[in-house]
């Protein structure tokens, strides 16, 4: 799924200065998921907001409503016949929520209340790591079902490099090193000689390198 | 190994059977020349090549090609670092042309320490390719004269190119293999990460001539004096891949007050002495961090002076 | 036992300490409440295994909420005694009014 963290209240605070009508708007997808911005977080954010409010002496309301997904447009329509009556929408949906709204609501101020962060799942409840970069082309059947772009630091393809101590990756004892793991694997398997071939140079114009990417189902288009 | 490939010293020097002797200096913080020509100086005649880091530790500092230059200048033969976190493949590239036209003729390999480390942590990260891609793209500039995507180069770029070995880094059981990769990919020259633990390496070693690495690369050993207890502690505990005994430890300390620097050095002297008879190491990399000028002396007691002219 | 606690103290009794959401504790203070704390089972004895420590989880997520804000993560906290503890029921209450009375009001009141 899509990962995301509620940005700094102080930050989501700034963003709303002035505003006295502020909708917020939840996603039923990814982010409630993750537990960020499903309708159970829209109400904390509420509540939140108007404690602030009350806090420094204004008055503002602050109304919920979530949308099974943010990035379709059916679903972004519902809340049409409402929009004028906000000063401003608070999206709690991933980076592309807000956008969606922004396109179909251009009179409307949407403001992201989230960072976005990756594309990742979870390893327990409560925490969710960075599994995949996006990157266009998977290759993870060659490394053992492991992707070393978005789990190694340098995104080595002929890893590992002569940082990586006790399985841990050199930048953070929190990080594993994806290539001991790799080798590891590897090794149990059998299958070093996979890993002692030359891997050449990746093709990055299939990520985000390229440019804005777009995917298109021929079949479905109309 | 006829010919030579890129006739510079290193290579010809290594090719005519001598126990090689290459040293290190990382560029100022600043435009200094002058700095820069002073670190240079202690090691004019003492050793066969200079190693010229690379935003080491990812802390910005001269560019290595502009300190590698000047080097040249001063008339000691540079080992030009770069490494893959700065640059995408068309710098890369375009940087090799560059050197190979200022007179530049050794280029070490690197991934490079992610920029975490270093005094920019919020920049954006390059790694387009990866130290292994590096060495074997400046094989085929070299040996095919042509750029990474075929084209033909006008004057193709001569490099003798090196890579760094970790024989201490995890995990252990695969360094020897990674290494043979790198010699496979084009490695000409291997520097290893400064060695305390003599036993392991003699281990690492082993298996390298077992694989008759040896034989198609030369492969220097890297000693780095301790200068106090103070650094070996430091070694020990923060630098990731580095394995420094207690016994080590020990030693230094047993020294005395004030006493532990030449402690080290004597360590460092035992050490090339056991590798300029262990089979497989065609030579050492000094890096005396911080101790340059200590340099000459540490080449006359190891007995490795004069460096051969050849 | 028939131990009295401050009468400012208003109790919402519910099954177990894990039942309390951080919604409830947000909107106790949206209302106005100038302190609001929960009383849970001491640690390991919970009759449902750990909703005392979800509730200590939830009121330390309040408390840093607080913090945000520039208001005093105090007025919000966790308890744990056993059903037994009468008195020390009443100790809480009376430590919390003390607190809540030395923070003032809350700024929500203002």
């Amino acid at each position: 799924m899509i990962v995301a963290d509620r940005k700094p209240l102080k930050e989501i605070l700034e963003m709303l200065d002035g505003c006295n009508r502020v909708l917020i708007v939840g996603c039923k997808g990814c982010v409630s998921v993750c537990n960020v911005g499903g309708s159970k977080e829209v109400g904390i954010l509420a509540s939140i907001l108007k404690i602030a409010g009350k806090k420094n002496g204004l008055d503002i309301e602050v109304d919920e409503k979530t949308l099974e997904r943010q990035c379709d447009p059916e679903y972004v329509d519902q809340i049409k016949d409402v929009v004028a009556d906000y000063d401003v929408i608070l999206s709690m949906a991933c980076g592309v929520g807000p956008q969606f709204l922004s396109e179909r609501y251009p009179e409307n101020r949407c403001l992201p209340a989230v960072n976005t962060t990756f594309l990742g799942g979870a390893v327990q409840h409560g925490i969710w790591e960075e599994r995949c970069a996006g990157c266009g082309t998977c290759g993870i059947h060659h490394f053992g079902g492991l992707c070393p772009i978005a789990r190694c630091s340098k995104s080595l393809l002929n890893g590992p490099c002569g940082g990586s101590a006790d399985g841990k990756c050199e930048i953070s004892k929190d990080v594993d090193c994806i290539w001991d793991m790799i080798v590891k694997k590897a090794m149990e398997q059998g299958r070093l000689d996979d890993l002692l071939k030359f891997k050449p140079a990746k093709n990055w114009s299939t990520a985000r390198d390229g440019g804005p990417r777009k995917s298109v189902r021929e079949e479905l288009v109309q | 190994m006829s010919e030579l490939k890129s006739g510079s010293n290193l290579e010809k020097v290594l090719k005519a059977g001598h126990f090689a002797f290459t040293g290190e200096c990382g560029p100022p913080k600043g435009a200094n020349v002058e700095h820069l020509k002073e670190k240079i100086e202690p090691l004019k005649g003492m050793v066969d090549a200079v190693n010229v880091t690379d935003n080491q530790t990812a802390v910005v500092r001269m560019s290595s090609w502009a300190a590698s230059t000047i080097m040249c200048q001063e008339g000691v033969e540079p080992n030009f670092q770069m490494v893959c976190r700065d640059r995408n493949r068309l710098a890369i590239q375009a940087d090799i042309l560059g050197v190979y036209a200022m007179g530049i003729r050794n280029m070490l390999c690197l991934s490079g320490d992610h920029q975490r480390f270093g005094n920019h942590p919020e920049s954006k990260n390059v790694y387009d390719i990866d130290s292994m891609q590096l060495i074997a793209l400046v094989k085929k500039m070299r040996d095919e004269g042509k750029f990474l995507n075929g084209e033909e180069i006008d004057v193709p770029p001569r490099l003798f190119i090196g890579a760094a070995a970790n024989p201490f880094a995890d995990p252990f059981e695969f360094r020897v293999y990674r290494l043979a990769k790198k010699i496979d990919a084009g490695a000409d020259f291997i520097q290893t990460q400064c060695i305390y633990n003599m036993d392991r390496f003699k281990e690492f070693i082993k298996q390298a001539v077992h694989m008759g690495l040896h034989e198609k690369c030369y492969i220097l050993a890297g000693v780095t004096p301790m200068k106090s207890v103070g650094m070996a502690l430091y070694m020990a505990k923060q630098v990731p891949g580095m394995d420094v005994p207690e016994s080590l430890i020990k030693r230094l300390r047993g020294a005395g007050k004030g006493k532990a620097g030449e402690e080290g050095i004597r360590f460092a002297l035992e050490q090339i002495e056991e590798f300029k008879e262990m089979e497989g190491v065609a030579g050492v990399h000094l890096m005396a961090i911080e101790w340059e000028h200590k340099v000459p002396e540490i080449a006359e007691r190891a007995g490795v002076l004069p460096r051969p002219v050849v | 036992m028939r131990l009295s606690y401050p009468s400012n103290v208003k109790i919402i009794q519910v099954p177990c300490s894990g039942r309390v959401d951080i919604l409830h504790l947000l909107r106790a203070i949206e209302d106005g409440a100038d302190g609001v704390y929960v009383a849970g089972c001491l640690e390991g004895e919970c009759h449902y295994i750990s909703g005392n420590l979800k509730a200590k989880k939830r009121v330390q997520y309040v408390k840093n909420v607080l913090e945000e804000l520039d208001m005093e993560p105090g007025r919000v906290e966790m308890f744990n005694l056993s059903s037994g503890e009468g008195p020390k029921f009443t100790q809480f209450a009376k430590e919390m009014v003390e607190r809540i009375k030395t923070l003032g009001p809350s700024p929500v009141n203002s």
